[in-house]
């Protein structure tokens, strides 16, 4: 299909040419194991170091507090299930509604083992109160975590604060920063555990990393040859590390430029939308990352809607209902307080650094006629 | 994920929209589980005096294999004595589909049930007797319409009070 426009890069991206450039030698020429004693080890390792040490300086942390994983739920079940673990009998948790699944089954995992879980809620914005977080510590609250952005509608989490809150009472703060690393500044002296992945802007898939503040007890999921200090065993996955640092510094280079047009696009997007009888915008104006668009229409169920994008070569993504076993609509619209009407009817559009105005053209202009012919299917009339 | 065929009938698909002079009309399912089909039928006589299903539309709210399941029961119900049309059941629609994803199967069931929905309708309004089969399926739908309308109670509330709530329902 000739054209595709893809709106769908918090799904994932496509990997830049210059990361996919850093890696192939790493498949073919330099293909050694990280942990082997010969030059082709030495040159590999090095390769992992260097890139742990460039991840670590973007961050303003030290190179060691870099574990590299599979990905970013590896390094969410990795905070969250690791400290637990590390501990001797019990304890409490704290996490928001709205946590990615990563986070979510970690924690709700514990339960059984006899851990306690709280999730709190949040605004209609989707927004953490951090004095709802305070109000749920415990004395053996062990561990808060706070996602830095919503995946599914943008929102953005006072986590600077929230990290406050919890190094006050000597809790363990983590945040899933997948979705804000590289697009928004993230206040790292505030967490003690940040997970990322690489293939979320740019890099490839299947790497991630947890930030590990220094003195934090984890216990490793993964056990074996004792790789990245004990906590994760595993031959490290050198092209994927590399270029997960090279899609980070491609990523911080460009970052002015590339979220002033997101925050461009995504203005024009929630103008145009809007505009539409029996539309809504789930999330925050504002307060949101800039990459991530999360609408609902009324009177039309959103796989319908992103099969019927499809078919003219638009590429997006819904959060609703019957993408899941059960047919619930997705927590996140849920827990905001989206009507189920409208929950069922969402539409996640989001930019990449390759997006242009003409894609957003192609977009807008499609949707009111695919909008239509849903609704023209349906029962439920809009606007009548 | 989806055959060809459930994709070309959610592109393409027959019989779609309201239908004017209709002799019944089938409505199932739940906007809170994310699917609501209305299935309308005009029953005539044709030349050897037999009620069949002359024509059969639809208005369906939900996912691609709620929107195929609909076209296909209105193909397979078309032209159908009301005997034949009583019989379509679930697998026929999915199987004709080519087969459903097995988290979409209910989609088929929905279809025929509303087709089976308006069929009872028709015999009712006629003061017809209704067969005992199709008695108690009308008895089965409508007890599990009730069910989700139970289960979902705290979100309607919720969303006419616009209250939180914790616990999320399953339409499974």
């Amino acid at each position: 299909m000739p054209d595709r426009v893809y709106l769908d890069n918090s799904a994932t991206t496509q990997a830049a040419r210059a990361v996919i450039d850093a890696m192939a030698p790493f498949f073919d020429v330099r293909y050694g194991n990280a942990s082997s004693l010969h030059s082709f080890g030495r040159e590999a390792r090095r390769a992992v170091e260097e890139s742990r040490e460039s991840i670590a300086e973007s961050l303003g942390v030290r190179a060691e507090e870099i574990v590299f994983t599979s990905g970013a739920t590896e390094a969410d079940n990795l905070a969250i299930v690791g400290a637990a673990v590390a501990r001797s009998g019990g304890g409490h948790v704290i996490a928001s509604k709205v946590e990615h699944d990563a986070v979510l089954r970690s924690a709700e995992w514990l339960r059984p083992m006899g851990f306690g879980v709280t999730l709190v809620d949040v605004d209609e914005a989707g927004r953490v109160d951090p004095e709802a977080v305070q109000g749920a510590l415990r004395k053996d609250t062990f561990l808060v975590s706070i996602m830095a952005g919503n995946n599914e509608i943008g929102t953005l989490e006072p986590i600077a604060e929230i990290g406050r809150i919890c190094r006050e009472r000597g809790v363990l703060f983590h945040t899933d920063a997948v979705q804000a690393l590289g697009k928004v500044d993230l206040p790292v002296d505030a967490v003690d555990l940040l997970a990322a992945s690489a293939h979320k802007l740019h890099g490839p898939k299947g790497v991630g990393f947890l930030y590990v503040r220094r003195g934090t007890r984890l216990a490793p999921l993964v056990h074996g040859g004792g790789h990245e200090r004990g906590l994760r065993s595993g031959t490290e996955n050198v092209p994927a590390i590399v270029g997960f640092a090279a899609a980070l510094r491609l990523a911080l280079a460009e970052r002015d430029e590339v979220t002033a047009r997101m925050w461009r696009l995504r203005r024009r997007l929630i103008d145009r939308v809007l505009r539409m009888p029996g539309t809504r915008l789930n999330g925050h104006p504002e307060n949101s990352l800039p990459h991530i668009t999360n609408f609902s229409f009324a009177g039309i169920e959103g796989e319908s809607l992103v099969m019927k994008l499809d078919e003219v070569g638009i590429a997006a993504s819904t959060g609703s209902a019957c993408s899941s076993p059960n047919l619930e609509p997705s927590h996140v619209l849920v827990a905001i307080g989206v009507p189920l009407s409208m929950a069922h009817g969402s539409l996640r559009i989001s930019t990449g650094r390759d997006t242009t105005d003409g894609d957003i053209d192609r977009f807008l202009d499609a949707l009111p006629r695919v909008v239509g012919e849903l609704r023209a299917m349906s029962p439920f009339k809009v606007g009548e | 994920m989806y055959t060809e065929k459930v994709v070309e009938h959610f592109r393409h698909p027959h019989n779609m929209g309201k239908m004017k002079d209709y002799s019944a009309v089938g409505r199932v399912g739940n906007i809170l589980c994310g699917d609501v089909m209305w299935l309308y039928i005009r029953v005539e006589r044709d030349a050897a005096g037999r009620e069949v299903v002359a024509d059969v539309s639809w208005e369906t709210f939900g996912c691609t294999a709620a929107i195929a399941t609909s076209s296909m029961v209105s193909d397979l119900a078309k032209g159908r004595t009301l005997e034949e049309a009583i019989a379509i059941s679930n697998r026929d629609v999915a199987d004709q589909l080519g087969g459903l994803p097995p988290i979409k199967m209910h989609c088929s069931g929905l279809a025929a049930d509303a087709l089976s929905e308006a069929i009872y309708e028709y015999l009712t309004k006629e003061g017809r007797d209704i067969p005992a089969a199709l008695q108690a399926r009308h008895e089965h739908i409508q007890k599990d319409m009730a069910t989700l309308e139970e289960r979902y109670k705290v979100f309607l509330d919720r969303d006419a009070s616009k209250g939180k709530t914790d616990e999320a329902p399953s339409c499974s």
